[in-house]
């Protein structure tokens, strides 16, 4: 569905000399470099990766927005950039910092002009859109004018219009940005029921790691441009995730232990007013040694053991590659 | 065309729903109408008529000026557009499979017929009943009434061609200041919105002749008057298409130009 080879993409960006009233030299950002992935039918992936580190280039490019300084895309068997109006067809683009509907109309006359738009004929809009406002639950909100639509109720209606020409291939950027948790789940069920009933192949960038563990099964990691990872999610846990930890909430002197335990591999993170939490190293010892040691010397109240969230591999992932 | 109608239509519902701020437009152009024909009047004098161009005929053509403004100014502007140049949203038009030029032209024509459509009806009849001398006439004939149409919807199309230059500057300046201000200054003095093109200096009329602006309004309101006769209107039409081909042209060459450099704003 979705190859991509060598793609790189440069901007010429200008910045004003110091100290001189016009001076001005021009730099290279490269947003791009190299970036070599494909994606198959009907997969879901996470995109990911810190802020500028390439993602929306990448899916500017790929929507046909942005023309890159070299490499090869082809999607279906186009090339965004230059069979534009062709390749636009197939896919579905959701920008959840932007909006797609006309703001002081009812969302239905926006998605009337879709249709218009992508030349749907009559049958299959009917159906296509049924379709939708069943799975999206959107009957009560097609008459009002978008501008009195709650956020969530809006990302809903983005979808839908995203969705109403049958796209091939959905481009999602950040489309839980902003939104309440009950949305969030909203929306990330919707993506899940869309794609496995509609076979499209879903490419998602995110900053909310909740989004790729609910959706993603594989996800492709970028950082200033290159890739770094590109493989299932539990993967690249396992492999940057060495540490779980530790927090318990205890009566009595800890402060001797508590050394003793920071020099068996664990990290004290904070201890304070009996509340105390930790990283245990998993390569140095095991979890279930170091509660005995503390429950042995402490009277615990309570304690949980957390792996740590993807937030906190991602990061670390960062810290180490240096992003 | 189905979708560019799509579109237009789409644009004019939006369009209407400003209701409030068409009345509010409206009453500002009774004041603007009412102090041009005062300072013109002024400069009259005695005289009936300055290069042919009779009192009654002058009164007119501020009236129609102020009528159909959403029509004619250059700065008059979808806000909305540009905005969505300036914040990035853009990034979904350019997603959709049209050519970017004739869907943005579809915007801006349907925004400014409907805004124009909106403020002209009562603003015409108003005029109308105002007292002898001070109102708008009719038109001089049925047949100046019908080039006036045809002629007045031309240089709507031409208008909205000379706007799609602000808007494809704005991609590349990401201020729609600057080039709002040269073209508004600019069309408006050689469209006849400072001054009417019949009051201008003989050598002046000339150079207006060679320039688009004239052909947006200042020709219509003349047709309309009877300042032009049927003949030169016919030719005068002939003019206004030889524009309508030219100007498109250039712009999408232009906009599809500049669209191969770009660079969308925010993440």
């Amino acid at each position: 569905m979705i190859e991509i080879e060598d793609l790189s993409k440069a901007f010429q960006v200008a910045r004003k000399k110091e100290g001189t009233w016009f001076g001005r030299t021009w730099e290279t950002v490269r947003a791009l470099e190299e970036m070599t992935f494909s994606v198959g039918r009907g997969e879901i992936v996470g995109y990911i990766g810190p802020n500028g580190a390439g993602k929306s280039t990448t899916i500017k490019i790929m929507s046909g927005i942005l023309v890159p300084t070299s490499g090869r895309c082809e999607i279906m068997g186009l090339t965004p950039w230059k069979d534009r109006v062709a390749h636009v067809r197939n896919i579905g683009v959701v920008f959840g910092q932007r909006t797609q509907l006309w703001w002081d109309l009812p969302v239905s006359d926006s998605f009337l002009l879709l249709k218009d738009i992508y030349r749907i004929p009559e049958n299959s809009f009917r159906e296509q859109l049924e379709w939708l406002v069943e799975a999206l639950g959107l009957e009560a909100l097609l008459t009002f004018p978008v501008r009195q639509l709650s956020l969530g109720q809006r990302m809903r209606c983005e979808l839908a219009a995203a969705l109403l020409h049958r796209p091939s291939i959905l481009f999602l950027d950040e489309p839980t940005i902003g939104l309440d948790a009950v949305s969030k789940i909203a929306v990330r069920k919707i993506v899940k029921k869309v794609c496995a009933e509609q076979q499209v192949t879903v490419l998602l960038t995110t900053h909310d790691m909740n989004d790729i563990e609910a959706l993603a099964e594989r996800v492709i990691l970028i950082g200033k441009g290159r890739k770094l990872y590109d493989g299932g999610l539990n993967a690249l846990k396992a492999r940057y995730v060495h540490t779980k930890r530790i927090t318990a909430e205890y009566a009595g002197e800890g402060e001797a232990l508590l050394s003793a335990l920071e020099s068996a591999g664990c990290r004290l993170i904070s201890s304070d007013a009996g509340r105390l939490t930790m990283d245990v190293d998993l390569e140095v010892t095991g979890v279930a040694e170091v509660i005995q040691r503390l429950t042995s010397h402490l009277n615990i109240s309570d304690i949980s053991v957390d792996a740590p969230a993807i937030d906190d591999v991602i990061v670390r992932l960062y810290e180490e590659l240096a992003l | 065309m189905r979708p560019y109608i799509g579109i237009f239509k789409t644009q004019f519902k939006q369009g209407i729903q400003y209701r409030t701020a068409a009345i509010a437009g409206i009453a500002t152009q009774f004041f603007f109408g009412w102090v041009f024909i005062a300072i013109f009047s002024a400069f009259y004098g005695d005289q009936t008529a300055v290069n042919g161009f009779t009192k009654a005929q002058m009164t007119t053509y501020i009236w129609l000026q102020q009528a159909f403004l959403a029509f004619i100014m250059l700065w008059y502007r979808d806000n909305s557009l540009l905005e969505m140049i300036r914040t990035g949203h853009v990034a979904y038009e350019l997603c959709r499979p049209l050519n970017i030029y004739a869907h943005w032209y579809a915007r801006i024509f349907s925004q400014r017929l409907s805004s124009g459509l909106l403020r002209c009806v009562p603003i015409l009849l108003l005029t109308a009943l105002f007292p002898f001398g001070f109102g708008l006439s009719l038109p001089e004939t049925p047949i100046s009434a019908m080039l006036f149409v045809i002629s007045l919807l031309l240089g709507l199309m031409i208008n909205t061609a000379i706007s799609m230059f602000v808007y494809i500057s704005v991609f590349v300046t990401l201020s729609p200041a600057g080039s709002l201000l040269i073209f508004g200054i600019v069309g408006e003095f050689f469209s006849g919105g400072t001054l009417p093109i019949p009051l201008m200096p003989m050598t002046l009329q000339r150079v207006v002749a060679f320039l688009p602006f004239a052909y947006t309004a200042d020709f219509p309101f003349r047709v309309y008057s009877g300042n032009i006769g049927t003949a030169e209107a016919l030719a005068g039409i002939g003019i206004q298409l030889l524009w309508l081909v030219l100007l498109p042209f250039i712009g999408n060459r232009l906009m599809n130009g500049t669209l191969k450099k770009l660079v969308i704003q925010g993440g």
